[in-house]
């Protein structure tokens, strides 16, 4: 595929976006204190006998025009955020800002304007597409919901198969099983922006392919990026390639935010114990790089019945009282660039025994020259 | 040299993919289907043995009612008779001609009915889930504990004879089943991660019922309602031949089977001829789903 001749022939592509409402510097999303916990029903009636808590006051900001990577472990409640941002699942609590303008309030964006531009992704490509629909006809579906003629859906269906990188001639009247996992998930990328969205929710959407392809897929999405002027949020459990795609990166445990800043602060510094374990556990291309231990021992807690305090303390090799008691909150004062980590460790005079040694060490790095606010 | 390794890069006017037409799910079944001799054949003779049922004045050879003591039960081919008189000397071909029309009726009716009662019912159960779901399916397998025979006999006798309440009667039979297949398929596609991508595109809930659920749902009813056309002529037969369903002297498959029966040690090959009909006919329908079937699965 001939990616840089496509490019140059859509130069006319500006980096202000006509759509935009906020101005430059609103961030396109600003989650606040979002939380969904499930119910767990059981006995005769049916009662609530306990909750899940999937995801547990989640809160940040993704700004235009970045890529903000969701990492954790499996059950951490990444995809659970991802449907809440999308209110696939409504949020138990908090709110949620689009570009200045909070979603499904009184005098905001109504959810089905949201969706128009904001779109998703899924992990697996096959069971995202409908088995009895021609992949262009699946394309075309969102404009056509949305009141576009069908003529003018499938054109722009067919010429969002030619951005993916696709023939429509060749795949278009094809079923989604006549497909490669890659094409596929081209399928489902191009449907993803066929109402020309702002945003783009990717959950695991390159996981479930073979390397090869996911590079492909990768490089596809950093195109498209630039050609369509959107923002990603981008949700994997490899820390690699969301090294490769992301400006900024999440880190999850347990329904929490725990950590947030810059890539290459969090992956040349993590803060977190959290965060240092998870990166300590990617393996290295050099063989005289062998662990011999697990960098973390253990399953995740039950998130029915959380720790107290720190929810990671369990795992924590430098869990003390202090953590046991108090939970240690996300700093939200850091701006959209910081980099910010719950952990008692970085408070100062938290009570825990490091605390004033990490604090001092953190006065550093944290320069307010990085945040633009 | 130079030029040819450009031109290489530029695909040639031939090798540019010819564009293939978008046909959308159903005119690929339709295209499928016209390919499938078979079932286009038996899908034919259905439509003979209807148009047969439909034309049964101006075919029947003989007024179905008027009988005659001097020649009853005739062997095939005695007189103006082509396949013999049955116990009261009325000609079977007519009987059976005009019997298509009440054995038909009795076999179609009520599953299109019932696929339009239960599809729906078993659709709204599967999309809606929860306590809806519950209510629903619940109902359903009341009825479902029943053998079908069994509950048509218990309804058509509480509700009496006639060919209306065996109708209705059959309509109540096949409604379980049909809502049992569609609730099945429907929970099954609306957990799809595709009906969640439809959703998040901003549609409306009718319309991924509409698109979505739709396609993918009535295929298996479609499939189960054409076979379940042999079960409700059969069943008819069956109340017929009780008694339960059409009253003599109407002419009937399952009515002309009961009562010839008295006669099998005299004219065996007579008194089979009504069930040859309902044989066939059932054969036809089966063979016809089955295709449908077959075409109907894009998979393959």
């Amino acid at each position: 595929m001939d990616m840089t001749e496509t490019k140059s022939a859509l130069s006319s592509v500006s980096a202000d976006d006509a759509r935009d409402r906020g101005g430059k510097a609103q961030p396109m999303l600003i989650a606040r204190g979002l939380q969904k916990h499930f119910p767990i029903t059981g006995g005769i009636l049916n009662r609530t006998v306990a909750r899940i808590r999937a995801v547990d006051g989640v809160s940040f900001t993704v700004m235009k025009g970045e890529t903000l990577g969701v990492v954790g472990e499996s059950g951490c409640g990444k995809s659970t955020l991802a449907r809440l941002l999308m209110h696939l699942i409504p949020p138990d609590s908090g709110e949620l800002i689009f570009d200045g303008e909070a979603v499904a309030a009184k005098d905001g964006l109504e959810v089905r304007d949201m969706r128009r531009l904001m779109q998703m992704v899924f992990q697996d490509s096959y069971s995202s597409l409908n088995p009895r629909m021609p992949v262009e006809d699946s394309i075309a579906y969102g404009q056509i919901v949305h009141g576009a003629s069908n003529e003018a859906a499938k054109q722009a269906a067919r010429a969002l198969m030619e951005k993916v990188g696709l023939d429509p001639n060749l795949f278009g009247p094809r079923y989604p099983h006549e497909l490669s996992g890659g094409q596929k998930q081209r399928i489902n990328i191009a449907r993803a922006l066929v109402l020309e969205p702002r945003v783009v929710i990717l959950d695991e959407a390159v996981s479930a392919l073979d390397k090869s392809v996911e590079a492909q897929v990768l490089n596809l999405l950093r195109y498209l990026k630039d050609v369509f002027n959107l923002t990603y949020v981008f949700i994997s459990h490899d820390l690699n390639v969301v090294q490769y795609v992301s400006d900024r990166v999440l880190v999850m445990y347990l329904g929490e935010v725990v950590e947030i800043g810059p890539v290459d602060k969090i992956y040349a510094n993590p803060k977190h114990p959290y965060t240092a374990a998870l990166l300590a556990s990617r393996l290295s291309m050099n063989p005289d790089d062998r662990v011999n231990e697990p960098p973390l021992i253990g399953d995740p807690p039950n998130p029915i019945n959380p720790p107290s305090g720190c929810r990671f303390r369990t795992r924590c090799e430098f869990a003390e009282k202090i953590c046991e008691i108090e939970t240690p909150a996300l700093p939200q004062d850091v701006g959209p660039m910081g980099h910010a980590c719950a952990c008692h460790m970085f408070v100062a005079k938290s009570g825990h025994s490091k605390s004033i040694m990490h604090a001092a060490e953190d006065v550093t790095p944290s320069s307010p020259a990085e945040s633009p606010s | 040299m130079s030029d040819a390794t450009v031109n290489n890069l530029q695909p040639k006017a031939s090798e540019v993919a010819p564009a293939l037409k978008v046909r959308s799910y159903w005119q690929t079944v339709g295209y499928r289907l016209r390919y499938d001799y078979m079932t286009l054949f038996f899908g034919f003779v259905v439509i003979l043995i209807i148009l047969s049922a439909i034309f049964a004045p101006l075919l029947a050879p003989m007024d179905p009612y008027q009988s005659s003591m001097l020649n009853r039960l005739k062997p095939i081919g005695y007189k103006d008779f082509i396949l013999g008189t049955d116990e009261l000397g009325r000609d079977i071909l007519s009987r059976i001609l005009y019997g298509g029309r009440i054995s038909l009726t009795m076999g179609i009716l009520p599953v299109f009915i019932a696929t339009v009662i239960g599809g729906l019912l078993g659709i709204i159960a599967g999309f809606v889930g929860g306590r809806t779901n519950m209510t629903i399916m619940r109902i359903m397998d009341v009825f479902y504990a029943f053998p079908s025979i069994l509950l048509a006999v218990a309804i058509s006798g509480a509700l009496g004879g006639g060919i209306f309440n065996g109708m209705m009667s059959l309509t109540l039979v096949f409604i379980p089943p049909l809502c049992r297949v569609a609730e099945t398929a429907t929970s099954q596609v609306r957990n799809l991660d595709f009906v969640e991508a439809a959703r998040a595109t901003g549609a409306s809930t009718f319309s991924i019922i509409r698109v979505h659920i739709l396609g993918n749902v009535l295929g298996p009813i479609l499939i189960y309602s054409s076979s379940l056309v042999s079960v409700s002529i059969l069943i008819a037969s069956g109340l017929s031949f009780l008694g339960l369903g059409v009253t003599p002297p109407e002419p009937d498959w399952g009515l002309m089977l009961n009562t010839l029966r008295q006669a099998i040690y005299i004219q065996p090959v007579i008194c089979a001829l009504p069930g040859v009909a309902i044989l066939v006919t059932s054969i036809c329908f089966n063979l016809v789903s089955d295709g449908l079937r077959s075409a109907m699965d894009v998979r393959m």
